[in-house]
């Protein structure tokens, strides 16, 4: 689905994405994880050209993307990012339908429903304004907008990043149901392994933009991977054995 | 008050060509200001020259950037034909529409710099085209912030729009400066009164378009522009309805004696069933280019200022021969005619209070450069940059210890209050001898002859029925007669209008 050629991404003298070389398959849900900085967003980027390689080639579905119209290419893929960006002038149904609208296509109200349905919003909503919903529903929103134009492609930023706890763990199950269910490819970019581990199939772990890590999370729990994804590792089974040792002794520690 | 409401009706004509020419001068200002805003959005070396651009016509005073585009419009008359308008519409749209720039695009500029980052990722990764997000994204998110800027513009644009007047284009400037002139305050007032109006009900409109757009409620925001759209169509009715007919255009200088004139010559060709039309407050060099362009068809000089400022001559002639010189150097280089003397001669002199000429022991120039130094010396805005100003002081050696400047009717004033001691008059006026004042001789002649002369455009030289009309003023206006009209103008209290006053000159001059 996806291939990265030796693709480099320079800012400057910074490099934020060095060298990577990686392959993608269809149906696969692949989270690439790292600390601030390590190039991970980059990366996910150059996949729907809002960033160009310096050097090095992207291919998606065999199609260099340097080669393609990016308007066009980037209404094939669906993206999520943090700051969900829904156009405060456009309702939420108006935002659902902007990308098939930019196409050329009129989304008909059933689909909007159906779509706000997926993402488990009633449909009712989608004569609202987005300033008038909560964080996680306009995040849902989000999601829904990036699967309007029925992308086999979906690219998540930080998707989750802004949302309470409760929230971002439904949502995120709720991604990948809709991940199986539809079949997609999806690539995710986190900070946290936590998540990265319960969500996908495979996790790329990032440093100072070199892919250090590619592993199922299977077996990144036992122990593979090395030293910086270990590292992201060890925090959540800490944080779990820490809670786990609370229960059975029923007090703090 | 009751003058206030007097001159308020009368000033339909004036607000109808006020709103059309602010309309259009903020409409050319949107339309340059936008698409520069667009491409300064996308580039900081445009944004900056933009944006420096506008703020340099700013920092320039109205007034200054009016008058400049008299010169501009004259030599592109070179590419554009002898056509082209160098006064009235023209150059006021122009020079209005440079000083509306500044706001909407600062605002414009400003809105897209400020829009968050997070929308304008999203516009790309949803797969806009650089059209589409600014069609779809950056210009709704940043129109109200443009329309406060365009409120901001029309609001200069009507207050500055008074200014327009001095350039021969009609407006509620006319008012202003004609009551300046003529110490007519009901007139200044309604002038006034009118275009803060207009502004306020700009602004109020505009605003409503604002919040419709700030609030999503297209329904407000076409109202609004309705209504402006009514007002506008309603000022279009006021201007063209008549009909367009033939119009003769009399020129004024900004002085007293100059609006009683046109209006005489104005009752003149009405009488002889011509449409005429005033411009009123045109400065000195201004009036004569204007007659020379066809810009206006008419207008009263005086020999020795077309002498020594259109000429630049410094020589002194006895006045026939001066004369003979004039209309052979007119029709030679600018192709207007000179109908003939008026018959009184409207000459620079300097004018004391007789009490302090007396105390002071001045009877002419000669005297008052003995005690300049110890004097202030007032005169109208042209008078220290005229050269009969630089002759007469090197003539006399005359060094005061300051000038100041005055417009003409303060300057008796200034005369009276002691914050001038002698002043640059005029000696056709009727305030001289109103005011008791000692008018100084120039034994040594320094000042030129200013034979009040009638000149007519090129245009209309061959207009011999007008001409005739016209001949019987030749001669026909004392010295005393001008007086007597320009005091009843001019004097505190029991003022007539200029056309009242014209009317006055009829009756004395016996036509």
């Amino acid at each position: 689905m996806i291939a990265f050629e030796a693709a480099t991404r320079r800012f400057g003298d910074v490099t934020a994405v060095d060298r990577v070389g990686l392959a993608i398959a269809q149906g696969s849900f692949v989270a690439l994880v790292g600390a601030s900085g390590s190039g991970k967003s980059t990366l996910l980027k150059l996949v729907n050209a809002i960033e160009a390689p310096s050097s090095g080639r992207v291919l998606v579905q065999g199609e260099d993307v340097a080669t393609l119209d990016p308007p066009a290419h980037r209404r094939r893929i669906g993206y999520v990012f943090q700051s969900i960006g829904l156009f405060p002038h456009m309702s939420v149904a108006e935002n659902i339908a902007i990308g098939p609208r930019l196409g050329g296509d009129k989304l008909p109200s059933g689909r909007i429903g159906e779509l706000l349905e997926l993402v488990e919003l009633e449909p009712a909503l989608a004569a609202r304004m987005p300033h008038e919903l909560s964080g996680g529903q306009r995040q849902r929103v989000g999601v829904a907008r990036a699967l309007a134009n029925g992308p086999r492609l979906l690219l998540m930023d930080e998707p989750f990043g802004a949302l309470d706890p409760v929230t971002r763990d439904a949502l995120g199950r709720r991604v990948r149901a809709l991940h199986d269910r539809l079949g997609l490819t999806t690539v995710m970019v986190t900070h946290d392994m936590a998540e990265a581990l319960l969500l996908a199939d495979r996790v790329l772990v990032m440093e100072a933009g070199r892919i250090v890590a590619d592993e199922i999370p299977a077996s990144l729990l036992a122990g593979k991977g090395g030293d910086a994804a270990q590292g992201l590792v060890a925090v959540p089974r800490e944080q779990a054995e820490r809670l786990a040792a609370m229960e059975r002794e029923g007090e703090a520690p | 008050m009751n003058g206030v409401g007097v001159a308020l009706a009368g000033l339909v004509p004036q607000l109808a060509a006020h709103v059309l020419l602010s309309a259009s001068a903020l409409a050319l200002g949107i339309a340059v200001a936008l698409p520069l805003a667009v491409w300064a959005s996308r580039s900081q070396a445009v944004a900056r020259v933009a944006l420096g651009f506008a703020s340099l016509v700013q920092t320039v005073p109205a007034l200054a950037l009016l008058a400049l585009f008299f010169p501009i419009l004259l030599s592109l008359r070179a590419v554009f034909g002898e056509g082209l308008p160098t006064l009235g519409f023209l150059p006021a749209l122009l020079a209005l529409g440079l000083y509306a720039l500044l706001p909407i695009l600062r605002n414009s500029v400003t809105a897209q710099a400020n829009l968050d980052p997070g929308l304008l990722e999203a516009a790309d990764a949803v797969g806009m085209t650089r059209w589409q997000k600014l069609r779809l994204v950056e210009a709704p998110l940043a129109a109200p912030f443009v329309m406060a800027g365009i409120r901001t513009a029309a609001v200069w644009t009507i207050g500055a729009a008074t200014l327009a007047t001095t350039i021969g284009q009609p407006s509620l400037g006319d008012p202003i400066f004609a009551g300046l002139q003529t110490q007519n305050w009901a007139l200044v007032l309604a002038g006034c009164l009118a275009s803060a109006a207009l502004a306020l009900v700009a602004d109020a409109l505009l605003g409503l378009v604002e919040r419709g757009l700030a609030e999503r409620r297209p329904r407000l925001a076409i109202a609004g522009v309705v209504a402006v759209a009514l007002g506008i169509a309603a000022a279009l009715a006021v201007q063209f309805g008549g009909g367009e007919r033939d119009r003769v255009l009399i020129g004024a200088k900004g002085f007293s004696e100059q609006y009683v004139l046109a209006r005489l010559i104005g009752q003149r060709l009405e009488a002889a069933g011509y449409d005429v039309e005033y411009r009123d407050g045109l400065g000195s060099a201004v009036a004569h280019s204007a007659v020379a362009s066809g810009d206006i068809d008419l207008l009263v000089d005086y020999t020795g200022t077309i002498w020594t400022n259109q000429m630049k001559r410094s020589d002194n002639p006895p006045r026939d021969a001066m004369l003979a010189e004039i209309e052979q150097w007119e029709a030679s280089t600018s192709g207007i005619r000179v109908l003939g003397r008026l018959g009184f001669e409207n000459a620079y002199a300097f004018a004391m209070r007789g009490d302090r000429a007396a105390a002071l022991g001045v009877t002419d120039l000669a005297d008052l450069a003995r005690v300049a130094p110890q004097l202030v010396v007032g005169g109208d805005p042209e008078f220290f940059e005229r050269p009969e100003w630089a002759s007469v002081r090197d003539a006399y050696g005359l060094r005061f210890a300051r000038q100041r400047n005055f417009s003409p009717t303060f300057m008796y004033n200034a005369l009276q209050s002691g914050e001038a001691d002698v002043i640059g008059a005029y000696t056709s006026d009727g305030r001289i001898a109103a005011d008791r004042l000692r008018v100084l001789a120039d034994p040594r002649g320094a000042f030129p002859n200013y034979d009040a002369i009638l000149l007519v455009s090129p245009k209309r030289a061959g207009d011999e029925a007008m001409l005739a009309a016209l001949h019987p003023l030749v001669g026909a206006i004392t010295v005393d007669a001008m007086r007597e009209a320009n005091y009843a103008v001019d004097r505190d209290a029991d003022k007539l209008t200029p056309d009242g006053a014209a009317r006055l000159l009829t009756r004395r001059a016996g036509l």
